[in-house]
């Protein structure tokens, strides 16, 4: 195995497209040691990607929006408070994830492109509709962040190319957003059922959602028909109800050793409803 | 061995000093397994079937010792042939033979200069393999299409016709079953199933180990008892027994999972091979893999109980799967079913039977969790059903001195009376429970054990005290020792030092297990002392030219026994110590023997839990334990076992089972999927330690380390049961079987 | 495959190691600085019982490579007392009997030991939360928590 530290995201993206082998970039590596530990994958070239400047900032830009370096570990976005005050359900999103050593290593941008359909630092920003730099060969270019997992383990980064940052919109006014996950225990499982809600109110109203469902398909979606349901709602028992039965409906879940089809299915309208009122309270500024 | 318990006053035992390691282990420099190095060292790695079932065709090895750094491959070939029973047994477990008998079943090892190349050479290792149908269900396995473990492996209790892969059958029982039942106002059937859990030390196996072409050896490793492991070693490899010295280093953690070998011969044999010292240590994935988890099982309970409360008869079947060779605990798991109750009418029935898993290993009262999970149960659904308080049944049926326990013998004083009424009155079972909040009781019981013990204590040339145990302290019982060894001899706690010996140094110690350290190496201890002291009385004895029969010995000094021994200032053990050499030489105590005299230890508790009804997830509000200690030498490590017992028990019945997918392989070897309660996942463990002495110990200590882990399973189900209205039947109660039963309720 | 030449401070002292880019923290401070009080139970993070600081940080030196150690600050289980003194929660472990094989307790001590210098009062909940990537086996917690509590309380009073 190579280990590269380059300084800048031109040298990286070079190293990775004269790559011939099996290529990882290395930003907190708490996938990439797992699975190196264990004979998963052992990269030909592991790139590491802390060395090139700005990849620990978090900025806040000119329109009130978030730029995320892609060596931000969660516990720094934790950490960071105005992040936190905007975006409170892509912060929980990140701070699920694993132990608090783990939090002290793993990064937004590594969650994203490690692939998994059950990963708690993506609903959020999907939800939120987030965007990713991705630098390579052909360029640059801003992807949407639901765009970018293509099934379980996998990405739609071509070779060479790399996420270079993480973008996130300003809130703006009378927004809220939250994320749940379902495990089994109450740390260090990975979710079973995992759902994201961002949406924006007008006095009690609802007038946009976004719902996103994790860990029930091969990819982490949002779900159009979820939202359908509660926009133009204030969120009643019938906007509930109606939230609960679309969320189950877009299930395509499997049974795995984490969970069964039928109680992926229940739990993942369970968790939109607790999901949609607690992102509900945040935008109606009735909680935090 | 005559106790007067009531009014033995203590001066050392029973307080709470800090234990002697405690220094070394909060500073990182406490040694354990993988954490000793020999010069010239090589690092060793197994390579491992992947297939559940496969003949073994052919292993080519060329490669891998082609590679730069290897320098020796071992496969069962290097093993000698001709071993019998549980010998051969161990042998094929540690290496596969004809077959790969499990997913993770060792088939190759390689010795090289690093543990990466050593990795890496495995991966250069040809295997072909030939893959066989592969069973991993127990009830499955006695099918009559089952897949065929082994031929000719079941001992002469198996009746004709039934499948090879059953290997032990038992029956025991007494009283009229028919008369029994009918005499009951309400009688009850049903079926349990429990899964196989991992014993979770968070330390994996590690040893290092130099064997010559002499056919002497060294060893070191992470064992709960390095006589059994000189004894398999040498068995395995077909080496003498003396000429391999154990030495065991700290161990992080056994619970019975380390009574046995997996890795050590193995690097014994790389060793013989490379003509160097050989370490390996096993990756977590090995250790759930290809270690020794528990058996399964599936039971069948019937019980009858008349209308007061009364228990009138009870039956029950029991099929446990011990991996691919005998050994399941089921005539443990059937003795101890009932045996909190006083029940004429009893029967039990067990199959030990093979499938495609790993040789089981003991863990915490091995056999008990299952039975205690199915007759606790049972018993919680006959009082909710007849409307009877599970506590004041209990007391109604409990065994005492002189009852005739259920597996045979009478029982001597115990104290599972004690437990349940210090249950009853302590003021979680009346706390109020809100919507969605269930309580459940258990109670249960371990034997406990004694078996065979060497001790030394020698006096040191300051008057200081060293004592030689040969029982690993796994969780504190060096303190344990201490406190006996400064009772016994009447000095203070600090100038005991107690170390564990290696093989070469005492003769045959049984492993710390059965929760026996504490009672066996104590009561050697303090019978060592008792010969030392003798010794040293004689030497104050022939100072005074009195006969040795006037001196006693008191708080640490030597007394004339009283006013017509004669005149004597006392001497201290520093001034006779100090004059050893020249008034006969060293002076030490020995003990050897098997010791009976153990005393059971029952327990019973309370568990408060909720349980979200949404999501089927259980959160645990309050958790009682009240155990028989006997005599708590260090209250402070009773209480520890208490909780310990209890928090495994917790995941087992929660959440802890082994995924076995269709293709036979372990779905969930790491600590990710292989879910062990958290510190989060719990509140604190509250504790009651009852002290019923037990006569057999000369302090009335009852080994307390097993007990916790039997109630556990039935408490938290019963407390599901109370919370949402439903009875659960098969453990793990995960989240999806819970809510499942929710929404099934109607 | 050549190794790879790291200079890192550990428990404030310069180190130099060489190492095999596949090598982790946890093996370089095992295997070549000879400090083994950092534990590999699982090799995946989720024990805790390689528990070390990495910058103030901590982390789980299984999920570190050795490279990344390169011009940072480790420190371990094994710097954690001044001299002699032990740190309160060390005395505190050995007072409550918070530990019983002691496998886990560098790691715990560790990760108590950021706990505490980030929040010098946690409540019992943010304690258990904080300290959940750390397994015990043998103690179910309960006595681990007594004890951070009682040192916590201990060094607020000091301070």
């Amino acid at each position: 195995m190579r280990y590269h530290t380059p300084s800048s995201f031109e040298d990286a993206t070079a190293i990775a497209a004269r790559a011939t082998g099996t290529t990882r970039y290395l930003a907190g590596g708490t996938d990439v040691l797992v699975q190196l530990r264990s004979d998963v994958v052992t990269p030909d070239d592991l790139i590491d990607v802390k060395h090139i400047p700005g990849v620990k900032d978090i900025t806040q830009t000119e329109d009130g929006g978030w730029r995320i370096g892609v060596a931000v570990a969660g516990a720094e976005m934790t950490e960071h408070g105005g992040l936190g005050r905007d975006w409170p359900g892509i912060v929980e999103g990140m701070d699920l994830i694993g132990s608090t050593q783990v939090q002290g290593r793993a990064t937004l941008t590594g969650n994203l492109c490690n692939g998994s359909p059950a990963a708690d630092g993506v609903p959020a920003l999907i939800a939120a509709n987030a965007t990713v730099t991705v630098s390579g060969p052909d360029g640059v270019r801003d992807v949407a962040v639901e765009a970018i997992p293509a099934g379980p383990g996998k990405t739609i980064l071509a070779r060479g190319e790399m996420v270079t940052a993480v973008n996130i919109p300003a809130r703006g006014q009378n927004g809220g957003d939250a994320y749940l996950r379902f495990i089994p225990r109450t740390e260090m499982d990975i979710a079973v059922v995992g759902c994201a809600v961002n949406l924006t109110v007008e006095g009690d109203q609802i007038t946009s959602a976004r719902v996103v469902l994790g860990a029930v398909a091969p990819t982490i979606r949002a779900v159009e028909d979820a939202a359908r349901a509660i926009i133009g709602t204030t969120l009643d028992d019938a906007a509930l109800d109606a939230l609960d039965a679309a969320a189950s409906a877009a299930c395509a879940p499997i049974d795995d050793k984490r969970g069964t089809i039928e109680f992926r299915t229940e739990v993942a309208g369970v968790l939109a409803k607790r999901a949609a009122k607690i992102a509900y309270a945040r935008a109606r500024g009735e909680a935090k | 061995m005559a106790l007067d318990s009531d009014t033995q006053k203590f001066k050392y035992i029973g307080t709470r000093p800090d234990r002697p390691d405690g220094l070394d282990k909060v500073t990182g420099r406490a040694r354990f397994g993988a954490d000793f190095s020999m010069p010239g060292m090589l690092h060793g790695a197994i390579l491992r079937s992947p297939h559940a079932h496969a003949k073994i065709l052919k292993i080519d090895a060329t490669k891998a010792l082609a590679l730069n750094g290897v320098k020796a491959v071992v496969t069962r070939a290097d093993f000698p042939t001709g071993l019998t029973g549980e010998d051969w047994n161990i042998q094929e477990n540690v290496m596969a033979g004809e077959k790969a008998l499990y997913d993770g079943h060792a088939v190759a090892a390689v010795a090289a200069t690093s543990q990466l190349i050593a990795r890496d050479a495995l991966k250069l290792i040809e295997v072909e393999y030939e893959v066989l149908r592969h069973v991993t269900d127990v009830d499955e396995a006695m099918a009559d299409d089952a897949p065929v473990i082994r031929e000719g492996a079941a001992d002469y209790s198996v009746p004709e016709g039934m499948h090879p892969n059953i290997v032990r059958y038992m029956e025991s029982g007494r009283g009229d079953l028919e008369a029994g039942f009918a005499a009951a106002d309400l009688v009850l059937e049903q079926s349990y199933k429990t899964e196989a859990a991992h014993q979770g030390y968070i330390e994996p196996h590690a040893c290092v180990g130099q064997l010559g072409a002499d056919g002497k050896g060294e060893l070191w490793c992470c064992t709960q008892g390095h006589w059994f492991v000189r004894q398999m070693c040498t068995a395995v490899l077909g080496l003498e027994a003396t000429q391999l010295r154990v030495t065991p280093s700290e161990i992080g953690g056994g619970f019975g999972g380390k009574t046995t070998v997996f890795i050590d011969p193995v690097a014994l044999a790389l060793s013989r091979k490379a003509n160097r010292p050989v370490k390996i240590v096993m990756s977590r994935s090995e250790v759930l893999r290809a270690s020794g988890p528990t058996s399964s099982a599936s039971m069948d309970i019937k019980m009858g109980m008349t209308r007061d409360g009364k228990i009138t008869a009870a039956s029950g079947t029991f099929r446990m799967q011990g991996g691919a060779f005998p050994g399941a605990p089921v005539d443990v798991t059937t003795m101890l079913a009932f045996a909190n109750y006083d029940i004429a009418d009893v029967h039990h029935i067990g199959f030990d039977v093979m499938t495609n898993r790993p040789k089981q290993a003991a863990y915490r009262a091995p056999g008990a969790p299952m039975g205690a999970f199915a007759v606790e149960s049972m018993l919680d659904e006959l009082c909710r059903q007849l409307r009877l308080d599970p506590i004041d049944t209990r007391l109604k049926n409990a065994v005492k001195e002189g009852t005739r326990a259920t597996f045979g013998p009478k029982f001597p004083p115990v104290g599972l009376i004690e437990t349940l009424e210090a249950a009853k009155a302590h003021p979680q079972y009346n706390t109020p429970l809100g919507p969605n909040q269930g309580r459940g009781v258990a109670s249960g019981y371990w034997m406990n054990w004694g078996g065979e013990t060497s001790a030394s204590v020698a006096i040191g040339e300051d008057g200081t005290v060293q004592v030689s145990i040969g029982t690993p302290d796994i969780g504190g019982s060096r303190a344990s020792m201490a406190l006996m060894a400064a009772e016994a001899f009447g000095v203070p706690y600090d100038n005991v030092r107690v170390n564990i010996a290696d093989t070469g140094t005492l003769g045959i110690n049984e492993p710390t297990h059965g929760s026996r350290a504490t009672f066996a190496s104590g009561l050697a201890t303090v019978e060592a002392a008792k010969e030392a002291i003798g010794k040293l009385c004689k030497r104050a004895a022939d100072k005074w030219g009195i006969d040795a029969e006037a001196v006693t010995w008191e708080d640490g000094f030597a007394k004339p026994s009283g006013p017509n021994a004669g005149e004597f200032p006392p001497l201290s053990i520093a001034e006779i110590a100090a004059e050893m050499g020249s008034t006969g030489g060293p002076i030490s105590g020995h003990f050897e023997s098997s010791p009976d005299g153990f005393g059971g230890s029952f327990g019973t508790h309370i568990v408060d839990l909720e349980v979200d009804p949404e999501t089927g997830r259980s959160t645990i509000l309050r958790y009682l334990v009240v155990q028989d200690a006997g005599k708590a030498i260090h209250p402070a490590y009773v209480e520890g076992q208490f909780q310990g017992g209890a928090v495994q028990g917790i995941g087992w019945a929660l959440n802890e089972e082994y995924i076995y997918g269709a293709d036979g392989r372990l779905q969930n070897p790491i600590f990710l999927d292989y879910r062990v309660p958290v510190a989060s996942d719990l509140p604190m463990i509250d504790t009651i330690i009852v002290e019923v002495p037990n006569p057999g110990h000369p302090y009335g200590v009852r080994g307390v380390g097993e007990t916790g882990i039997t109630p556990p399973l039935p408490a938290v189900a019963n407390a599901v049961r109370d919370a949402i209205g439903v009875r659960m039947t098969q453990l793990p109660l995960t989240p999806p079987r819970v809510l499942a039963a929710i929404k099934g309720r109607g | 495959m050549s190794k790879i030449h790291v200079t890192t401070t550990v428990n404030g002292d310069e180190v130099e190691y060489l190492c095999d880019p596949r090598e982790t923290l946890l093996d370089c401070l095992r295997d070549r600085v000879g400090l083994t009080g950092a534990k590999e139970g699982c090799g995946t993070g989720d024990c805790g019982a390689c528990s070390v600081t990495l910058d103030g940080r901590l982390v789980c030196s299984c999920l570190v490579l050795g490279a990344e150690a390169e011009g940072k600050e480790v420190t371990t289980i094994e710097g954690m007392a001044t001299g002699d003194t032990l740190h309160p929660l060390q005395r505190k472990f050995i007072e409550h009997a918070a530990l019983q094989c002691g496998i886990c307790t560098p790691g715990i001590l560790v990760a108590a030991k950021a706990l505490l210098e980030k929040n010098p009062d946690p409540t019992e909940t943010e304690m258990r939360y904080w300290l959940a990537g750390n397994l015990c086996r043998c103690t179910g917690y309960d006595k681990i928590i007594r004890a951070v509590m009682d040192a916590a309380q201990e060094m607020r009073e000091a301070s």
